[in-house]
């Protein structure tokens, strides 16, 4: 019963909105010091790699941005499949807003592997690695989502249909990510490496797991925030709503 | 079975009186890896290195192209409603129409590719691989494409935007493809990559009928 | 954005006098609820034993629009239901509804206690659905169409025989491009006589048909219904069918 319950209470917008407007700011603050902390112990106190000097410390943005911008697509497909299946708008929302937030944090991947690429390869850009390649197919399958469910005038329609495609996308993600690292290793010189992280040692692990920690809450800030705003925006004919907007402006 | 076949039928029936419809995908590979030459360079030594690719950027982009009309004309005069009403299941019936635009795209581009192959002076030895590569990637294509269309056929104008959605998507055969028949024209045994062309052709053919069934309930609200 | 409920519904149930009223709700009848058999035995002549079409508090809405709210009815076996109402009045969405092709914006619609979305996934195919296209492949003959709609619902029948109540003889051989509007209608009503379903749903099914076509859809009616059957149809001209109607939805 307790289950079912929860459940139930998920699907209703306003329990939503309330507890997001609740959740948000102790969630935001902890990402704030998270956030802090990592990067201090990222830019201070651990020390610097031999092989690559100081320049390795982009790390602490760089692999906690692709992490979440894989775990968001992989929650995108969720909550996606969990408003097909079920009907609930709820989901949907959750999905409408993992997206955005998702392709920019791929995006910031993307962009810190390119500053760290230039002083390891001499390029901005480097196609035998396969993890950014990798990452640039994970973007374009997030610009896919959101250009498919931002084509149909139907809002429930495109959200619908862009659960297919979501879900579609999720299974695909493992595939392509192994079948690049493979072709990767085909074309590899000896010289070209992979962005990978200097052997870690305690006092460059700490930081790194603070930060990805740092970006999970901040990543959650973000997707409260942007749902109690998708609920605005679809329960906007609601009575809640009108009480809300009234009751604070009153 | 006898749905299956009826299906198959049916498509191919419509295919061959609308050949018109079916023949550009065919043009369009062949016209694409004539205009390549003009933008790389005549000498063997380009060709070869650069042919490879150039076949099978060109064979997935046709094998998109005439997929518009896979699920459109079917929504567009009703019979699309009525598969969905029937006590056939749809994924089968969906999986029926990829068989056919199989047969009808995939099917002539295998058979012409050996030609466009020599052009770009692939050696001989390797075009029995580069054919059975095609054989086994086309399916995975046609399926692809199958989901590129169901997911946009409730849109007005889909066309370009399933280019968009499913492009990525093709990368792993567009990977394997390649290396198959590069292997090939080295002279090694490409088996790797083609058990692995074969293994993408059964995984997408057996999903992709699913994600193009419910796509298709969605946009026929 | 009528609400349905008592009012608007004129109700004249099988061979009773015009002027007795009947509400709209249903009466169940005396512990009768047949169950619907799944029985394809090939020929879509033979009695079959029909469930109940229950619409609980339907709710439909295009878009953001909401059309009507509250319908309630029951349909049972042997009962025909009309849909009257101006265009734009959400007939033919209700059409939909009611075959599963869509969802209601609250309510639910059950055929012999299966949701009707359920059977649209093809578990059962016990309704027919005939909507405002025709469902014809253009390109495929008369012929190559209605042999298709029997291979995929299963059904047989005889098609020399259809042909000729459908007065298509002469063009059962000719791509369906080259009809005129009446006889793609006839060859349309054709295929969806050919599935054997308890549940006839039909949307304006006297488009485009003289009157001889319009008499031959009211015996085919007349017969699906003796034999069991229970069909909606949506109409615009309901004095044609209206004396064997059995329940009236005014949108």
């Amino acid at each position: 019963m307790g289950l079912k319950r929860t459940f139930h209470l998920l699907g209703s917008p306003p329990t939503v909105y309330r507890l997001a407007g609740l959740l948000g700011p102790w969630v935001g603050i902890a990402a704030v010091i998270l956030i802090a902390a990592g990067t201090y112990g990222g830019l201070v106190l651990a020390p610097p790699d031999y092989l690559q000097g100081d320049g390795f410390r982009i790390i602490y943005v760089h692999v906690p941005s692709a992490y979440i911008g894989l775990m968001a697509y992989e929650l995108m497909a969720v909550a996606a499949s969990v408003g097909f299946i079920w009907h609930m708008k709820i989901a949907h929302a959750v999905a409408v807003s993992a997206a955005p937030v998702g392709a920019s944090f791929t995006f910031l991947a993307l962009v810190t592997g390119a500053v760290w690429g230039k002083p390891m390869w001499g390029t901005y850009w480097q196609w035998a690695d396969a993890r950014l390649v990798s990452e640039l197919v994970l973007l374009f399958l997030y610009l896919g989502v959101m250009l498919l469910r931002a084509s149909f005038d139907d809002r429930d329609k495109g959200d619908r249909v862009s659960a297919v495609l979501a879900v579609v996308g999720v299974v695909n993600v493992p595939i392509i990510h192994y079948s690049v690292e493979w072709w990767s290793t085909l074309h590899q010189g000896p010289t070209i490496a992979q962005l990978d992280a200097p052997s870690i040692t305690m006092d460059m692990l700490v930081p790194l797991l603070t930060m990805i920690a740092g970006f999970t809450l901040c990543f959650a800030w973000l997707i409260l925030k942007r749902v109690q705003a998708e609920i605005l925006d679809r329960e906007s004919r609601a009575r809640w709503v009108e009480q809300l907007v009234t009751g604070a402006s009153a | 079975m006898s749905v299956f076949t009826s299906m198959l039928e049916r498509d191919l029936k419509l295919a061959m009186r609308r050949w018109s419809e079916f023949a550009t995908p065919l043009i369009f590979f062949v016209i694409i890896s004539s205009l390549f030459p003009f933008a790389l360079s005549p000498e063997v030594g380009a060709l070869r290195a650069a042919g490879t690719g150039v076949l099978w950027i060109a064979a997935l982009l046709s094998s998109l192209l005439a997929l518009d009309g896979l699920f459109r004309t079917d929504m567009d005069d009703g019979s699309m409603e009525q598969l969905i009403l029937s006590p056939a299941s749809l994924g089968l019936l969906v999986f029926a129409k990829i068989c056919a635009h199989w047969v009808v795209s995939g099917l002539p581009l295998i058979l012409i590719a050996p030609v466009l192959a020599l052009s770009f002076y692939l050696p001989a030895e390797s075009l029995p691989t580069l054919m059975f590569a095609l054989l086994l990637a086309t399916p995975t294509l046609s399926a692809l494409a199958a989901i590129g269309a169901a997911l946009t056929v409730g849109l007005r104008s889909g066309g370009t935007l399933i280019g968009l959605l499913v492009l990525p998507l093709t990368a792993p055969v567009l990977i394997f493809g390649t290396r198959a028949t590069d292997m090939a024209v080295h002279g090694e045994s490409a088996l790797g990559p083609l058990y692995l062309l074969g293994a993408l052709a059964a995984f997408s053919l057996s999903l992709a009928p699913l994600a193009s069934a419910a796509a298709i309930r969605v946009s026929v609200e | 954005m009528a609400s349905l409920g008592q009012t608007g519904a004129e109700v004249n149930a099988l061979g009773r006098p015009e002027n007795e009223r009947t509400c709209l709700h249903y009466r169940p009848l005396q512990g009768q609820w047949p169950r619907y058999s799944a029985d394809h035995s090939g020929c879509p002549l033979s009695h079959v034993s029909g469930a109940t079409l229950a619409v609980k508090n339907v709710e439909i809405a295009r878009g953001e629009r909401r059309l009507f709210a509250g319908l309630d009815f029951n349909l049972a076996s042997g009962q025909l239901a009309l849909v009257t109402g101006p265009n734009g009045a959400g007939k033919t969405t209700l059409m939909r509804t009611l075959a599963g092709l869509r969802m209601p914006s609250a309510g639910s619609v059950s055929y012999g206690d299966v949701p009707v979305s359920r059977i649209a996934r093809g578990l059962t195919a016990p309704i027919a659905f005939q909507g405002h296209v025709d469902g014809l492949k253009k390109d495929l003959t008369v012929a190559e169409n209605l042999a298709f709609s029997a291979a995929l619902w299963g059904g047989e029948g005889e098609m020399g025989a259809l042909a000729g109540e459908l007065d298509l003889e002469d063009c059962f051989a000719r791509q369906v491009r080259f009809l005129s509007a009446g006889q793609r209608r006839r060859a349309a009503l054709g295929c969806m006589r050919l599935r054997p379903a308890t549940l006839w749903l039909l949307d304006e099914p006297l488009t485009n048909l003289d009157t001889r076509g319009a008499g031959l859809v009211a015996a085919w009616l007349d017969a699906h219904l003796e034999r069991g059957g229970s069909a909606v149809v949506a109409t615009h001209q309901p004095d044609k069918l209206a004396g064997r109607a059995a329940i009236e939805v005014d949108l």
